[in-house]
């Protein structure tokens, strides 16, 4: 037993040694837990960013041009004066994603309390600002002709106030949601990445056979790649939450990073086995890569860490729950945004510690078959 | 010599790469009509010679010429290259692995613009004589190394050069195979005796037989003449001492010839290895049939036999790395078992390949080993100080094992597979491309084991001298041994004077063909070909001819990778699937959960109010504050409501009432449009209340009508799908068709660019040709996904997309390319065509935001870049009901980026190797 541990031990140190020497993973590391953390933080639009609107202003008045003048950057670009002709040729090409069309006699009709309607065109292909634009639209315009009604008669207020409050985030800021999670995603990515490098490369380099006639068992050897890529990843991950997500972005962690850095590591031992599973499938590292992407776009975008799971359809939210990655960002999202503790947490953990399981066994079943094929 | 001028000139050439020189000053006049042979060991500069005379390789400084003109001048390349073939060093390495034997020299005999009959008539003929012919529908890649080489030699002599050119031919094939390629060689030359050949070899014998030989070593000529010139020069008896006796001084000190004290007797019955019917099977491939031998204690024991003749696998079932699939093997008397852990600590093993960890330092290698073979920590570093000392590794220790000369490493292998004292070592092919100098000395370590410390040593070679050097040998061939025995009993069982030519004597027995090969067939000087003329129209054809011949190829092999093709048709589809359900901004289903500390029917009014709607599912409801913490924390309930007691009193009253909403922020996107839900919920119950307690209409001041367009539902299916089609269909084929490229960079059968007539658009365009027809059957599926799957149809003209489409497809692959002609490793080209399509399609090309709303370069990029305008055309096609006549303006940019991307791509290809 000691020898085994030992052995894994040294394999692993190894491991560390080739990839300290290694400088393409190295720079890899660096730039996902640091560069592109901050990137994806703080280049995330707002969801409304600079969306282009024209107005087509068929009344002329005082009140048609101040909800002109309201639409202004960064949520709308400047509004561009067209005419009724131009609206359909202009959505059609893609220019405007709303148009505003005022009637003419509007703020005839408004004073005079005939609620004339107004009509909104939305190119509602562009979903990302169609829908919350709608509502801001909406908000902006009634807000201007309130205000402009309001010099002229009361108005009665509401006798039943909605007090909103976002828990968590108090002001809705992207950038905290766009920066974990981007940490979240790239513990996935570069675990599975670099645990099957290492194995390819021990393959392409001949040094898998030279492994396999010294004393040592292909458990010992699978062991010890797992322990080594999921200590870099969670150093990484840790570093980058202290320095980046806390140091430059200024995101408050509500709950214990000890608890998230278990959790994490489970997962690691989950998708360092994937790794390994995927370089005995691939020949080479460019086959690597290619079986990468299609593993792990599937694994990050129907995680739950890009939209939410439950507009998902129902098929797809049950087979992600066999996904290590959907658990994980539960529970990130729980711990790291929400303070959970392990007491409303434990059933991610469970999930993942079966899934590892399963997942490990799995690999190591499918390592000692293609090592065989290997030599 | 005769007085023809030379066909091969070299005027004080000197060429480097990486900063390594690799010829040093050579200026050299080779003699037209005869057999040229370039001899000295690895590394000398021979291939870089080789390269630059055939054109293969651009010329740095000095002048080249062949066949009478200077290769550094591209009109003169263009015009000779078809009268020189090359043929690159390594097996096979020009040819194609996937493709068969047949489907091979059709490529290469298309790109010659031979027409269909003349194909026909020369690879018959070709294969006939070369015996081949029963073989024409194997794959290449399953060849042996001699039959690899007659291939080579064939795709080489299909279009009737006049200067040949082989780089070291004949490494790694077994002698027979040897003979037989040196027998076809000289038909050849008989039939076309103008042809000149240029030969690079490691084999001193082989040599023997040349007109005329250039030694050379370090980048530079050493001497020139006949071989008995060289030998008479160095007063030497062989060709090998004479090449020793050429070298400077310093190589030549510590040379001496190697001594085998002979074997004592006595211990016949202590036997390391013992091998009975030991027979692997691969599939229906019987790679190693029923061997069996005995190697006693301290014996020198070698296996001689060519490359792909079952040695190495051998070797590994002895090692345990394999299983065998039937027979026994024992070592020291016990059963071989690839479990027994304990065996393996007897037994170093060094295989064929170097396979170090390049990445740790001579001495973390041997410290490593070491350790993983549990020699005693107290014990390792004198034990690594030992084996420094043995091999002589002192100056190197923290050297990277990939900056050591070959030699060296050889010698750090040894001493990393003897670190924890084995008792028997199993040696694969040690010394293959190691200079004549280091293989004397590494056998001189070996012999002092052998014999001094009685470590058993297992060997495979395909020197005939190492085999000699052995105490017993056996012969392997086709996965059989021949015969074991000592080497000089094995001369004299055959009677014949050579250990080379008993050898070949077996292998005839066995079935391998005679030396002379049966040579019925005389390789008949075909009729000139007539040249199709130069008229234009002549070349046009050509040029198509040699377009479609890679358009062939490439489609074969695409077929041919399971994981590339698989992807290239089924990975769209997943991806697609994916997206289309995983980018989603649609927000249904929130659950929430309400805590009302009112309990009545107004309270449940408002409550039943947000219960009806689809976007929210209610759960049970809330005790506390507690039950709402905890819940909310689990990310349980997006949404809480609070209703506060006295509510429906309050209201009555007409006091202010707050009610309280708690959204989960986590997901700031999610939280906007939950906090848009729940206000428009709002305003409805109010108006609603307004209206039934006749408060007359507070139906506001105006009414805003929203009509979204295009996508009446809002639903993100019919937004999205209409973008991710484009995405996909820039980002797989840019990555496969990147890939198509370097991959030839990477086997070496980029060569061919190099050496035959197709020009760098020809073969670029070749190579594009199958990846837009994928990506445009991609296109087809992508869209019947879109209207079968996610039910969204088809508004607009369907003929429009068509065409865009393709446009697109060009582009994409045109970018592709671009990617893997700038790149050198696969890795490198897949990197660089992932980023340069996914970033600036995904942030530049208005896949989220318009391009209306970028700035600055960003916008640039945009307005340019093929994607944005393939978005629109998508979108409009499949949203809008648009055609063409609505279209037009955005397929201009669309016409305009292929020639370009394509030409720049063309631009940056090289057509020599630098």
């Amino acid at each position: 037993m000691r020898d085994h541990l030992m052995n894994i031990y040294r394999l692993g140190v190894k491991e560390l040694w080739s990839l300290r020497r290694d400088p393409m993973m190295l720079f890899l590391i660096g730039w996902t837990f640091t560069v592109a953390i901050y990137m994806a933080a703080t280049t995330v639009p707002e969801t409304l960013h600079k969306a282009p609107i024209a107005i087509v202003d068929e009344d002329q008045s005082a009140l048609s041009q101040r909800i002109a003048a309201a639409f202004y950057l960064p949520r709308f670009t400047p509004p561009a004066q067209i005419a009724v002709n131009e609206v359909d040729p202009a959505l059609d090409a893609g220019r405007f994603t709303f148009v505003l069309d005022i009637p003419p006699n509007f703020q005839r009709d408004v004073l005079a309390g005939r609620s004339p309607g107004m009509q909104l065109n939305v190119d509602a292909t562009r979903m990302s600002q169609a829908f919350s634009g709608n509502a801001y639209v909406q908000q902006i315009v009634m807000g201007e002709v309130g205000e402009f009604v309001q010099r002229y008669r009361d108005s009665a207020t509401p006798p039943v106030d909605l007090a909103l409050r976002a828990r968590f985030n108090p002001s809705l800021e992207q950038s905290w949601f766009g920066g974990l999670m981007e940490v979240v995603n790239n513990v996935t990515m570069l675990s599975i990445i670099l645990t099957g490098a290492a194995l390819i490369r021990e393959r392409e380099h001949g040094t898998i056979e030279h492994l396999l006639v010294m004393p040592v068992t292909p458990t010992e050897i699978m062991f010890a790649k797992v322990w080594a890529c999921a200590l870099v990843v969670v150093v990484a991950a840790t570093v980058s939450l202290n320095l980046v997500i806390r140091g430059a972005l200024h995101v408050p962690i509500e709950g214990s990073l000890a608890l998230f850095l278990v959790g994490t590591t489970l997962h690691l031992f989950a998708t360092t086995s994937m790794g390994i599973f995927m370089a005995t499938i691939a020949r080479s590292m460019p086959q690597f890569g290619l079986l990468l992407m299609l593993t792990l776009m599937p694994l990050q975008i129907l995680s739950g860490s890009l939209t939410p799971r439950e507009s998902m359809p129902v098929l797809v939210q049950n087979l992600m729950l066999l996904a290590p990655t959907t658990h994980f960002t539960e529970l990130s999202q729980a711990i790291l945004f929400r303070g959970a503790g392990l007491d409303i947490v434990w059933k991610p953990f469970l999930w993942l510690v079966v899934i590892g399981a399963v997942l490990f066994s799995l690999s190591l079943a499918r390592f000692r078959k293609a090592i065989a094929q290997m030599a | 010599m005769n007085a023809l001028p030379p066909v091969v000139r070299l005027a004080a050439v000197t060429l480097s790469y990486r900063g390594a020189l690799a010829l040093d000053a050579v200026t050299l006049d080779v003699p037209a009509g005869c057999m040229v042979g370039l001899i000295g060991p690895d590394g000398v500069g021979k291939s870089s010679l080789l390269s630059l005379a055939a054109g293969a390789r651009a010329v740095q400084q000095g002048r080249v010429e062949a066949l009478g003109g200077d290769m550094g001048g591209k009109g003169h390349r263009d015009a000779v290259c078809p009268r020189i073939a090359y043929m690159p060093q390594g097996l096979g390495k020009n040819l194609y692995p996937t493709l068969s034997v047949e489907e091979n020299l059709q490529f290469f005999a298309r790109l010659f613009g031979h027409g269909h009959a003349e194909r026909r008539r020369r690879i018959d003929e070709l294969t006939r004589s070369t015996g081949l012919y029963s073989f024409l529908d194997r794959p290449a890649g399953k060849l042996s190394g001699g039959m690899k080489q007659k291939l080579g030699l064939c795709c080489a002599l299909i279009h009737d050069p006049d200067l040949l050119i082989l780089d070291e031919p004949t490494t790694g094939v077994d002698p027979l195979a040897r003979a037989q390629f040196w027998a076809l060689i000289a038909r050849i030359r008989r039939s076309r005796p103008a042809m000149s050949v240029m030969v690079a070899t490691a084999y001193m014998d082989e040599a023997q037989r040349f007109d005329w030989l250039v030694a050379m070593d370090a980048g530079r000529v050493l001497a020139t003449g006949t071989p008995a010139e060289l030998m008479a020069r160095s007063g030497a008896a062989t060709l090998e001492e004479a090449f020793i006796g050429l070298l400077p001084e310093g190589k030549r000190r510590g040379h001496r010839a190697v001594e085998i004290p002979p074997l004592e007797d006595g211990g016949e019955e202590d036997i390391a290895i013992e091998a009975r019917g030991l027979t692997m099977r691969f599939d229906d491939f019987v790679a190693v049939d029923h061997v069996s031998f005995r190697i006693r204690r301290g014996e020198i024991f070698g296996f001689l036999g060519s490359n792909g003749c079952g040695k190495s696998t051998t070797m590994k079932m002895l090692t345990g790395l394999l299983a065998a699939s039937e027979g026994e093997a024992w070592l020291f008397g016990q059963p071989v078992d690839p479990k027994d852990v304990a065996t393996r600590r007897r037994v170093g093993y060094m295989s064929q390949a170097f396979s170090l960890y390049g990445e740790l330092t001579v001495r973390q290698n041997l410290v490593l080993h070491a350790r993983l073979f549990h020699v005693p920590e107290a014990e390792v570093p004198a034990r690594v100080d030992e084996m420094v000392a043995r091999f002589g590794l002192a100056e190197v220790l923290d050297t990277l094992p990939e900056n050591l000369p070959l030699g060296i490493r050889q010698r750090l292998s040894l001493a990393v597979a003897m670190v924890h004292k084995p008792e028997l070592l199993i040696l694969d092919e040690p010394t293959s491309g190691v200079d004549p100098i280091a293989r004397d000395n590494f056998w001189r370590l070996m012999i002092e084991l052998a014999r001094r410390d009685r470590v058993t040593i297992f060997i495979s070679t395909h020197f005939m001298n190492e085999a000699e050097r052995c105490d017993r040998m056996s012969m392997m061939h086709a996965g059989r041994v021949l015969d074991s025995d000592a080497p000089a009993a094995l001369i004299a069982k055959r009677g014949k004077a050579t250990l080379e030519e008993a050898f070949i004597d077996y292998l005839v027995e066995a079935g391998g063909g005679s030396a002379a090969d049966d040579a019925t067939v005389a390789t008949v000087a075909p009729p000139p070909v007539p040249v199709a003329g130069s008229s234009l129209a002549g070349r046009v054809r050509r040029s198509l001819g040699r377009i479609y011949s890679y358009v062939w190829r490439e489609s074969l092999e695409l077929q041919r990778d399971p994981l590339r093709a698989a992807l290239a048709l089924v990975g769209s589809l997943v991806l697609m699937f994916v997206m289309g359900f995983g980018i989603s901004m649609d927000v249904e289903n929130l659950r929430y959960a309400v805590l009302d500390r009112d309990q009545t029917q107004l309270s449940r009014n408002y409550v039943l109010n947000l219960a009806g709607s689809r976007y929210f599912s209610e759960r049970p409801p809330l005790a506390d504050y507690a039950g709402l913490d905890r819940r909310m924390r689990s990310g349980e309930l997006s949404l809480a409501i609070e209703i506060p007691p006295g509510f429906a009193r309050d209201v009555a009253r007409g006091k202010p009432v707050q009610i309280g909403a708690w959204i989960d922020g986590a997901m700031p996107q999610r939280a906007e449009t939950v906090g848009g839900y729940v206000q428009g919920m709002h305003q409805q119950w109010l108006l609603e209340q307004a209206r039934e307690q006749g408060r007359g209409s507070a139906a506001g001041l105006a009414r805003i009508e929203t009509r979204y367009r295009y996508n009446p539902d809002v639903k993100s299916l019919p937004a999205m799908v209409p973008a991710v089609i484009p995405l996909l269909l820039l980002m797989l084929p840019a990555m496969l068709t990147a890939l198509a490229v370097v991959r030839e960079k990477e086997l070496g059968s980029i060569i061919n660019l190099y050496v035959t007539p197709v020009t760098r658009s020809e073969f670029l365009l070749g190579k594009q040709a199958p990846y837009v027809m994928l990506a445009m059957l991609n296109f087809v599926l992508m869209c019947l996904m879109a209207v079968a799957v996610f039910d969204v149809p088809v508004t607009g003209s369907f003929p429009t997309l068509l065409a865009a489409a393709f446009l697109f497809c060009l582009c994409a692959t045109g970018m592709g390319l671009l990617a893997s002609t700038v790149t050198r490793s696969q890795t490198a080209a897949m990197f660089l065509a992932a980023i340069g399509t996914m970033i600036p399609a995904i942030q530049f090309a208005g896949l989220i935001n318009p391009v209306a709303a970028l700035e600055g370069g960003g916008r640039v990029l945009g307005e340019i870049y093929p994607a944005s305008h393939m978005f629109t055309i998508s979108r409009g096609v499949f949203s809008k009901a648009l055609g063409f006549a609505d279209l037009h303006g955005e397929f201009w940019p669309l016409l305009i980026a292929v020639p370009v991307i394509i030409g720049v791509a063309i631009a940056l290809l090289k057509k020599q190797e630098r």
